[in-house]
């Protein structure tokens, strides 16, 4: 545990994929020791997906998983055998939060439900990330991070500001959903961690991913109570904002939510003759002329680099955005400035600089920041130094596939 | 606090909010939701934007905007002109009783009022203080200003959302809320720290690198491979067929995934075994893949006669994924999300009646609700002002002459 006020929380994953590895690595990034659970020969399904490094797929450099599981501690475990039941009961009898997503009704198959966990360790904060809940109708339908997107009604919503609906709804972008999913659990698991410490107990939190990414749209989704008509893709081609090409080819984001914000991107403009006169001098007449204000914008912003439009709007104060590529967020100086990229070694992956921490700490603690385990690395940390096994049981288990 | 049922995780402590406009405000809502008491510093001389403007133009009705209801749940309001010395001073006394500051103003503003962090430690030393904004606290962007659309785009996520051969696109307002969850999650470790160390924190989170670390994975290929990713519209890198496919109705559709050789086969066997499932272009994963255009047309003919939640209920029966792409109407009466109690009904005083979304986690000891609607304008004064600072009542009239309290 680090020295300085690193988060004392001892938590054991046994997750796969984005959810659940996202949230434990959150908790992570504080210095909580998690002990990830992996299934011996083939570990978290992420390890199969990539990006890999060089396009060669390796089970150690795999993108998604050394970004997802950095800070953790990784060993091996078959708990479908009795012997790995058993270890596993031993992680849990000595941890604090068990993280896992697993189909409603599988950990109680292995008894390992709630019920039997918290007779170990009554003290245990067991969270459950699962597709749509613990109950209900849907609790065991199937849903990749598509189907979520689109069962939350996220999808129904996207491409935002399509000009009709001939075209299909689309998902958002990379595995959002499953992230949101993993973020909205490590909000439950630290509050439930909160009130344990002020007298409260252990407690089992189920957390729907669905409803995770249907309560993000409600600034959205509550337009079908006031009106009784569900938005849609094309339900905001209203005056909020406009996305313009400029010269180099690249995209910027104009806000118009506002006059105030109307003002600053009018002397932005150079105070041009038509911003002031009818119908484009008022909210309610740009309002009105919608599609003939994007026109204009877009002539205006196409005398223009990206970066020019995004330096000049701001400096008269009104919100604006460049549309980043990887690349381009990288390098933008705002990003080295911040230093938000973090770099360390990887013994197999090598030199690794990618997005770190999105928030800063003026008290952070010291926390040791190791890679992303190998599969079974520490499978003699854990089980020898921290259950009392010894390194010839570890032979055992490992000729009868355990772990 | 303890007693079972009735017990709320965040008992006991208290949120000064500063917040307005989205991301900030939704993620106090979700502390108040866990059962903290926050209390929203706010001022009819310059309202939260999200209480007046609708679009189209600014209201001079504070008081009806569902908008600004679905993010200030579970509140009370206080109105002080902090720019106001005295209005400052009081929003400092606020503070000195509360064990979090969480604001969202631009960059600089909230040290220009006296309200900033060392001064915020002066009244109370180990305050945590939570600073929301789109670019950060820090380099040469500090001071730029954004809403939602401007984080998804400088974040990097704008790129990777729309069709593969159109613009990128900028998402819903959900990117305030993302931000605002971090937040949360921020605010809660801070929390926990404290109870450590006994020491408070100053937490600068940037809404853009909040939304580029949850496509962090996406990142990887240009951290590792020097490769920018971009935006596939509903296809994925490895599994196929994925994607929506029409129904019948007005603009139904059903999103199908398929991940191994048993769930295609699953498929095949559900939509009746067509001759065209025989194809070899479509025998393999990778086949399929190479040739996704093509099933999506063939899955997409099929589908188009019928209803998008029997598709669901036929594939879920074979172990396939299938959701419809559901529209907010579909949500609010769902019979899996009613069953959960996903959906509530909560009372306020000018909208009436209004369904809404209930907070995404059940908790077994602590479980979270809406314990009250979002607040009138200046609805805490008398619980802020008299019972927890203790202004007596002729000060309190002169405040409010004075339109310190306004």
């Amino acid at each position: 545990m680090a020295q300085n006020g690193g988060l004392a929380l001892k938590v054991v994953e046994l997750c796969s994929f984005a959810a659940g590895p996202y949230c434990t690595r959150l908790l992570a990034d504080f210095g909580a020791e998690v002990v990830k659970v992996e299934r011996p020969g083939v570990g978290d399904e992420s390890r199969t997906r990539g990006p890999f490094l060089n396009d060669d797929p390796h089970p150690d450099t795999s993108g998604m998983y050394l970004y997802l599981n950095t800070g953790k501690l990784g060993v091996t475990l078959d708990i479908e055998t009795p012997d790995g039941r058993e270890i596993f009961r031993k992680l849990i009898a000595d941890a604090d939060v068990l993280v896992e997503d697993r189909a409603p009704g599988e950990m109680e198959r292995l008894a390992l439900g709630y019920a039997a966990l918290s007779a170990i360790n009554p003290r245990l904060i067991m969270t459950s990330i699962t597709p749509f809940g613990q109950d209900g109708p849907y609790s065991d339908f199937k849903a990749y991070h598509l189907n979520l997107y689109h069962a939350s009604g996220a999808g129904y919503m996207l491409p935002m500001n399509s000009t009709s609906l001939t075209r299909e709804p689309v998902r958002g972008p990379g595995f959002l959903g499953e992230y949101d999913g993993g973020m909205s659990a490590a909000v439950a698991t630290m509050a439930a961690v909160y009130w344990r410490r002020h007298g409260g107990t252990g407690q089992h939190i189920d957390v729907s991913k669905q409803q995770s990414m249907m309560h993000l749209e409600r600034s959205q989704l509550r337009r079908f109570i006031d009106s009784g008509t569900s938005p849609n893709r094309t339900g905001m081609g209203r005056l909020l904002e406009s996305l313009v090409q400029c010269r180099d080819g690249n995209y910027v984001i104009l806000i118009l939510s506002s006059q105030k914000q109307w003002e600053g991107l009018f002397k932005a403009m150079g105070e041009p003759e038509w911003g002031a006169q009818p119908p484009f001098d008022t909210q309610a007449g740009r309002s009105a002329h919608y599609p003939e204000l994007r026109d204009r914008l877009a002539a205006w912003a196409a005398d223009y680099d990206a970066q020019d439009v995004f330096e000049m709007v701001q400096a008269y104060r009104s919100a604006c955005a460049p549309a980043y590529t990887a690349e381009q967020f990288f390098q933008s100086p705002q990003t080295v400035a911040r230093e938000y990229l973090t770099e360390y070694e990887h013994p197999v992956a090598g030199t690794l600089r990618h997005p770190g921490l999105p928030y800063k700490f003026s008290n952070m603690p010291e926390v040791e920041r190791r890679p992303a385990p190998q599969l079974g690395e520490h499978n003699e940390d854990v089980l020898v130094e921290r259950l009392d096994y010894t390194r010839q049981d570890l032979v055992r288990l490992k000729q009868a596939g355990v772990i | 606090m303890t007693d079972g049922m009735n017990a709320r995780a965040l008992q006991g402590v208290r949120i000064a909010d500063f917040g307005h406009v989205l991301a900030g405000p939704y993620g106090t809502m979700l502390l108040g939701a866990l059962g903290a008491e926050v209390i929203k510093i706010e001022t009819r001389k310059r309202p939260d934007e999200q209480r007046v403007q609708h679009g189209g133009g600014a209201s001079s009705d504070y008081e009806s905007s569902s908008n600004f209801f679905e993010i200030n749940l579970n509140k009370r309001s206080v109105t002080l002109d902090l720019s106001s010395v005295k209005g400052a001073e009081i929003a400092r006394r606020i503070v000195a009783e509360s064990d979090i500051v969480m604001e969202n103003m631009r960059p600089g503003v909230m040290d220009k009022l006296g309200l900033g962090y060392k001064d915020l430690v002066k009244v109370k030393p180990d305050i945590i203080m939570l600073s929301l904004s789109g670019y950060g606290a820090t380099g040469p962007y500090r001071g730029y200003t954004a809403y939602a659309p401007c984080f998804s785009c400088f974040g990097g996520q704008a790129e990777l959302a729309g069709y593969e051969d159109a613009e990128p696109n900028t998402l819903t307002s959900s990117c305030d809320s993302r931000a605002g969850t971090a937040g949360t999650f921020a605010m809660l470790m801070a929390l926990n720290l404290r109870d450590q160390t006994g020491q408070g924190q100053y937490i600068d989170l940037s809404s853009s690198e909040v939304l580029n670390a949850m496509v962090g994975d996406q990142m990887m290929d240009y951290a590792m491979n020097g490769r920018s990713p971009t935006r596939h519209g509903n296809h994925d890198a490895i599994m196929a067929p994925h994607n929506v496919y029409r129904c019948t109705g007005n603009d139904r559709w059903v999103s199908i995934a398929v991940a191994s050789q048993a769930e295609w086969e699953a498929l095949v066997a559900a939509i009746g075994a067509p001759e065209w499932a025989r194809d070899p272009d479509f025998a393999t994963p990778l086949s399929r893949w190479n040739n996704q255009n093509r099933l999506d047309v063939l899955i997409g003919e099929w589908t188009a006669d019928k209803d998008a939640y029997d598709v669901m209920a036929l594939l879920q029966a074979q172990g396939v994924a299938a959701t419809p792409s559901a529209k907010a109407k579909d949500l609010f009466s769902d019979p899996h999300l009613v069953a959960r109690g996903a959906i509530a009904e909560i009372e306020h005083p000018k909208l009436g009646t209004r369904k809404t979304i209930m907070p995404p986690w059940k908790m077994t000891q602590t479980p979270p609700g809406i314990f009250g609607a979002a607040p009138l304008l200046g609805e805490g004064n008398d619980y802020v002002l008299r019972d927890l600072l203790g202004i007596p009542d002729a000060e309190l009239a002169q405040l409010m002459e004075d339109k310190v309290v306004y």
